[in-house]
């Protein structure tokens, strides 16, 4: 894999290295779909969902790095892009979770256990976990957004005398809207991280904390100049956690975050996906900040 | 070490404080007292004179709304080393959420009559003071301003 963390080094030359990591199996065919047999559907949230898929012809796995995505086929209403939220050590199953916001998302929402989708990936560029070894790793994430960094966290747990210090930190938008709650709370009772959750709001019934997520990184429990940071939720969640980073001292070339935007092709030949020069799909979706800042500044880019 | 003593000590410690004088530091010891509640008390209510404000040392302490024939909606939640309340510097001095103890706090107390009768006498004191309570006020309505604008979506509520 190539050096996300070396700023001389051209987007293009690491996203294209990036894609060979994630096998060639598609490669050449990468605008066709591949069947996955639902293996099992599980009801995270109210409006979110995973699905566990396997091959249908039971052929191959699909390695992928965490970070990646899939463009996921419910045949008859179109694709949509999931980040992959497996543990990449084990591949052979793919883990998908979904928030059903529309049509698309909505018909995966209606498949069941046994039924068949296409998948095509994974695609997309990496969280930078090769280079953040030997460094503090914060991860900041909020709502859904914890989906798509938890290839992330298992790789550091997989691997956690990698790592120095090791932060989670969890905004959700009330209790009931805490995802994967069981699996936050199995780590938070590990005594080599640091979990800590808060919801934007609650009843008397919630004994955790209440407010933005920001305000945990007030906790500390990270050297910020040794510390890589992998941010993913709301565009506006990103830029406040940004902000909080860097007020207690991490730099921007030491922040990543994923990007989300309407992905069509997912091999940057389409141009949907288009975020100033990049192309989230092939470029992204996840970004050292400091490459995008000034994209992220923009208004409705 | 006397009670006076280990006071001075522990707010002199505290991030709020450590940047003061040692003169100024003294000063606001004058206005200190330990207080300690169990879970479930309440450390005040919204409406009643705010002539307090608290170090929490140890602990938390929800920050609550009253909705009629509804459950309170708990606004932020403050612990160890956090500032709690800010209505004593602004009149006519009343709390403008129940404080809510939800595990033993320990907390230190500061009068704010007794900061106000010293400030008025003392503009120095009162720009420290007034310096280190406006980013807690803004940081609050920064906060405020994410929590309305509800960043992580309504969720659908599917069968």
């Amino acid at each position: 894999m190539a050096s996300l963390a070396d700023p001389s080094a051209p987007l293009s030359e690491y996203t294209s290295l990036s894609r060979q990591d994630t096998g060639d199996f598609f490669g050449a065919e990468p605008m066709l779909p591949v069947p996955y047999r639902i293996h099992k559907r599980r009801q995270e949230l109210s409006d979110t969902f995973t699905l566990e898929l396997t091959p249908a012809d039971g052929s191959h796995s699909l390695p992928f790095g965490p970070g990646q995505f899939n463009m996921l086929y419910a045949f008859g209403a179109g694709e949509v892009p999931v980040s992959i939220s497996g543990n990449p050590a084990n591949p052979a199953t793919l883990i998908h979770t979904i928030r059903a916001v529309g049509p698309v998302t909505e018909a995966l929402w209606d498949l069941k256990s046994g039924d068949v989708l296409g998948v095509r990936g994974p695609f997309g560029t990496d969280w930078p976990v090769a280079e953040a070894e030997g460094s503090d790793v914060v991860i900041v994430a909020g709502g859904i957004g914890l989906a798509p960094l938890r290839p992330a966290i298992y790789h550091v747990l997989n691997q956690r005398e990698k790592y120095g210090d090791v932060c989670i930190y969890y905004g959700a938008r009330t209790p009931e809207d805490i995802l994967y709650r069981a699996e936050l709370e199995k780590w938070r009772g590990q005594f080599d991280l640091t979990v800590d959750v808060t919801v934007d709001r609650a009843t008397g019934k919630w004994a955790g904390k209440v407010g933005v997520v920001t305000r945990l990184l007030a906790r500390g429990g990270f050297d910020p100049l040794q510390t890589i940071a992998l941010v993913c939720g709301p565009e506006i969640m990103m830029r406040y956690a940004i902000k909080s980073l860097n007020q207690h001292g991490v730099a921007n070339d030491r922040i990543y975050v994923s990007m989300e935007r309407n992905m069509k092709c997912a091999i940057g030949f389409c141009g949907h996906c288009q975020l100033g020069p990049y192309f989230i799909c092939k470029d992204g979706p996840v970004f050292r900040f400091d490459r995008i800042e000034p994209l992220f500044e923009i208004r409705q880019l | 070490m006397d009670q006076r003593e280990e006071l001075e000590r522990l707010l002199c410690e505290h991030p709020f404080f450590r940047s003061m004088s040692p003169e100024l530091q003294r000063e606001i010891a004058d206005c200190a007292r330990s207080e300690r509640y169990n879970a479930g008390e309440y450390i005040h209510r919204e409406g009643e004179p705010a002539d307090r404000f608290y170090l929490i040392r140890h602990g938390s302490v929800a920050q609550e709304l009253r909705i009629p024939e509804q459950e309170s909606i708990i606004i932020q939640t403050l612990h160890e080393g956090d500032i709690l309340g800010w209505s004593w510097l602004v009149p006519p001095y009343r709390w403008t959420a129940d404080a809510r103890v939800m595990q033993l706090t320990r907390l230190i107390a500061l009068d704010a009559r007794c900061l106000r009768g010293k400030y008025a006498d003392d503009p120095q004191l009162a720009y420290e003071l007034l310096k280190r309570f406006i980013p807690i006020i803004a940081n609050r309505l920064e906060a405020s301003r994410l929590q309305l604008i509800d960043v992580y979506g309504e969720p659908r509520h599917r069968k």
